[in-house]
This record gives structure tokens, sequence and C-alpha cells, in this order.
């Protein structure tokens, strides 16, 4: 019969001679193999104290974005509810009022923005879809509470931290990765 | 009189016990701890190292564990035997230890105190005796529990260890016939003055590691409590400090039988390429160095325990009785012949 690939290897079906029937020669020739892997180094990461460098793609938990003055990106137009898959985005939109130009960027905001981080697959498609750069995925990832209600998160548990009051804690949740931008 | 043992010797003696019997549970409990770092280190990963520092209180921690775990004793098994069970592997498995020479005498409070609780002149036999008692530990065990796994579990052990011994009997006959003597301490002795048994038996030193291995129930013959096919064998059915008792018991044999491979073949409390009759004057000193190189030698033994456990997978059942009957027991056969026909030739 014609092999389908050239890879294919015969098997060797010739009996064991007596050193192999004996087994004891290769019982020593795996005891030296485990043996050697004593001396290799292991390469496990010691979890909670050391962490493994995210990937520049990495996505975990999402974030609402503030400008540079700390006014909160985000205008509830729903673009990031359409676009999830998971159907985990919910908001409700208010209008800004006069005097709160340094609470919101524009004229309308979201007054309510809730994601079920149970329901959500960390695609990214909500970061895709947002025209203000106001929701990226963070390098936050494994939440962990008591009770499932608790992993519906709301606008405080969403927001960044504001960079003109607390300009080294908003570092942090931004973190490493390369953002969109809106001039560009 | 007819009985005049000073109450000096049984304070002793008592001591003595309790020491050994501490002991072999001590080690036994970090010996669990070392069989997971050395699993650990054959699997290029560091082991259990988050209980103190480099991990030293995970025994304690799992000892504590298994004492707070529910107790459950089955609807349908036969309760007495159920807790007999584990009771007696454990009984068998620490009685052992009563005539193994630890050392030489320590001369303390001007007495002369060997460092072995009872010197009987049967030692071996007696050895051989209460290991095979070992395996009414599981049994019974298993048969309490009314439990199809922990059956087959536990006729898998038993017919496995009676296997077994009969090839760990006739290759130690062979060391007997060399030696001339039943009791350890002389076998020790003998080694002391001249050479190491292994040198003059290696046919029968590794037909005895093989079964000390069985009788163990080691990998690779722990088909007692193969979990692929058995789900925990006899233990099936065990919970809380039961369970530990069982998993204890097979550790303390471990010690047991490495240190019974020591004394038997590998010199027991002698130093290699030491004269301790030239240096008799170190008195003491010389009893504690020659308790530390027996247990240098038994932690090699448990290493090697190991180490064989985390390389080689398990025999299957047949393959487990061919080896048993068709190979080594015509093998110690073959070995006491050789020995006989080398000691009728060379007229020792």
């Amino acid at each position: 019969m014609q092999a389908l690939t050239d890879r294919a290897e015969n098997v060797d079906r010739k009996p064991m001679n007596f050193l192999e029937r004996m087994y004891l020669p290769a019982i020593f020739k795996g005891m030296l193999i485990t043996f050697r892997h004593i001396f290799t180094r292991n390469p496990t990461i010691q979890y909670p104290e050391q962490k493994r460098a995210f990937s520049p793609v990495f996505r975990g938990l999402q974030i609402l974005n503030r400008d540079e003055e700390g006014r909160e990106n985000c205008t509830a137009c729903g673009l990031c509810a359409v676009a999830c898959p998971a159907e985990a985005i919910t908001m409700e939109a208010a209008e800004r009022l006069p005097g709160e130009e340094n609470l919101y960027r524009e004229e309308k905001y979201a007054a309510k923005y809730e994601i079920n981080m149970l329901r959500c697959i960390f695609c990214g498609l909500c970061e895709e879809a947002c025209p203000k750069d106001a929701i990226y995925l963070s390098e936050t990832f494994t939440p962990a509470d008591y009770q499932r209600k608790q992993f519906v998160y709301n606008k405080q548990d969403l927001l960044i931290p504001n960079p003109v009051t607390d300009k080294e804690a908003y570092e942090k949740a931004l973190g490493n990765r390369p953002k969109k931008h809106l001039d560009n | 009189m007819f009985l005049s043992i000073e109450l000096a010797t049984i304070i002793e003696k008592l001591i003595l016990i309790v020491i050994v019997v501490m002991g072999s549970l001590v080690v036994a409990m970090y010996t669990t701890f070392a069989e997971r770092k050395v699993a650990g280190w054959l699997q290029d990963r560091p082991g259990p190292n988050r209980a103190g520092p480099f991990g030293m209180f995970q025994p304690l921690a799992d000892g504590l564990k298994l004492f707070f775990k529910e107790e459950i004793i089955p609807n349908f098994s036969s309760k007495a035997l159920f807790v007999m069970g584990p009771a007696l592997a454990m009984m068998t498995a620490i009685m052992t230890s009563a005539v193994i020479p630890w050392g030489d005498k320590v001369h303390l409070f001007d007495r002369d105190i060997s460092l072995q609780i009872a010197d009987i002149n049967i030692g071996i036999l007696y050895v051989f005796g209460v290991v095979s008692l070992g395996v009414y530990g599981i049994m019974i065990g298993a048969w309490a529990s009314n439990n199809k796994y922990s059956l087959m579990g536990g006729l898998r052990a038993a017919s496995q260890i009676i296997s077994y011994e009969l090839a760990m009997g006739i290759s130690i006959i062979a060391l007997l016939m060399f030696t001339g003597t039943l009791s350890l301490k002389e076998m020790v002795l003998q080694q002391q003055a001249g050479h190491w048994n292994i040198i003059y038996q290696p046919l029968g030193f590794l037909i005895f590691i093989i079964c000390a291995f069985a009788e163990c129930n080691r990998t690779p013959f722990d088909l007692a409590e193969a979990e692929s096919e058995l789900i925990g064998g006899y233990h099936t059915e065990y919970s809380s400090m039961k369970l530990g008792f069982y998993l204890f018991a097979e550790y303390i044999n471990m010690f047991i039988s490495s240190a019974v491979m020591a004394s038997l073949y590998f010199g027991g409390y002698d130093v290699p390429f030491f004269n301790e009759a030239a240096h008799a004057d170190m008195g003491n000193w010389l009893a504690l160095i020659g308790l530390g190189a027996f247990l240098i030698k038994i932690v090699i033994f448990i290493f090697i325990f190991m180490w064989v456990r985390w390389t080689v997978p398990r025999f299957r059942y047949d393959q487990l009785m061919h080896l048993g009957w068709r190979i080594l027991i015509p093998l110690a056969l073959f070995n006491m012949l050789a020995t006989g026909a080398a000691i009728l030739y060379f007229g020792k």
C-alpha cells in the first residue's frame, strides 16, 4: 500500500533481547534522566510575589477614561453596548448641567454605566467601538469576590482615578499599553 | 530471683522506645514533605514552599488538616474492623523498629546503654513476621469498607505481599547462610569487622530491594492503591486521620525497610573507611557518629524509594505476578544455591 505521507515510520517489532527484557538498564536510564532534572532551573513564577510580564495586547478589566483635566470622556453614546457580543454593558445617559463642565467633557454623559464582569468575555470590542477613547481594557485581572452581584461593576468601580488630584494612581491604572488617541 | 530486671533497665528501655517511636513518626512526617519536594525537583518545579521557610511546616499543616476533616464511617461497613484497619497498619509499621540496631553502646550515668530496643537473637525473623502482619491492616480496612474498589485493592495488596515475601525470604536465607546469625546486631558487628554484605550478596540485595518496594506498596508496585483503576484502592472509603494513618504507615514502613536494608547489606551504623575499633577512646561520640552514618544511609535509601517512584510507571497486575513468581523466586533460589556452593568451596 502506498503511504499517504513520506513521514511514516515502520514500527520495530523485533522481540526484545535479554538486556531489554531485564528492564533494569532501561530503569537506570530513566532514573538518570529524572536525576538530571534535579539540577535544571525550574521555570516556576512565584505568583503573588512575582508576576509574568503581560503582552502589549493583554486585555484585562475595563476602565473608564478621563482626559488630562480629569473630565470623564464618556458621552453615553451606547456604541460599546451595541458592540458588546456578551451584552455585558448597560448605561443611562444624562445631560450636563451648567457648572458641571469640570466633571464631564461633553454635553451628554453617562449617569449610570455598568459592566457585568461575569458576562464580559474581554474581547475588547467596546474599546474598538468607542469614538471618544472613553473605555479601554486595562492590565488588571483576576477579580475576586464573595457574591455574584458584586461582579456587576458600576461607574465608581470602573472610573480611572482623577489625574489632577491623584496623578500616581492614574498613571498606575493607565498601565503600559499603547493607547489609541482621539487625534490619530 | 526469677525476674531480676533492674528498674534502671526498664526506664532506659522505656525512654529508648519513646525516642524511637517519636523519631520514626517525625521522620515519617518529614518523609511525606520530602516526597513532595523530591517529586517537585524531579519534575522541574519547586514543590511545597509556602508554609514556613522552604515549606518546612507543610507536614504540620497537612496533619492538622487531616485531624480537622470530617470523619466518615460508611453505613454498611463493619465498624469495629473499619476502625481497626488503620490502627493495625500503624501499629505493625511502628513495631518493626524495636529490633533495629540504631547505634553502638552509649555510656551514660555509669551504664552502658545499647541503642537498640531489643537485641533478640531472631531479629530478622521478627521483622519478617511483623511486616507480614502489616498486610492485615490493609486487608481488614479494605474488607470492612464494604466497597468493591477497596476490596480489590485489599486483594491485590494481599496477593502481592504473599508473592514477594517468598522471594524476599529466600534472598535473606542466602544472607543468613553467609553470616550464620539471625540477629541484626550480630550482622552489623560482622560487617563492621569485615566487609559490607553488599559485596558478597549483590544479587540478593537486588532481589531484596525490589521485594522491599513491593512490600511497602510503593511504585512501581502500588497496585493496591492504583488511583487510575481503583479510585483510592484499599483506602477509598477512609477520611480524616484514619486515612492519614494509612498514608503515614506507608512512610514509616519505608523508613523501617530502609533501616533494615542499611543494616543487612550496608553495614548498619558502620562508618565506611573508618576503623571503629582503633578509636574506642572516643566513647559516646563514636556511637553518635555511627548513628549519624546509619541515618545518612537511611536517608539515601528513602531518596531512592522516591526517585524510583517518580521515574518508573506502575506495573500491570499480570506483569507484577510474572515478575514475582517466575523471575524473582527462581533468581532468589539460584542465589541461595550459588551462595551455598561458594560457602562449601571456600569453606568459610
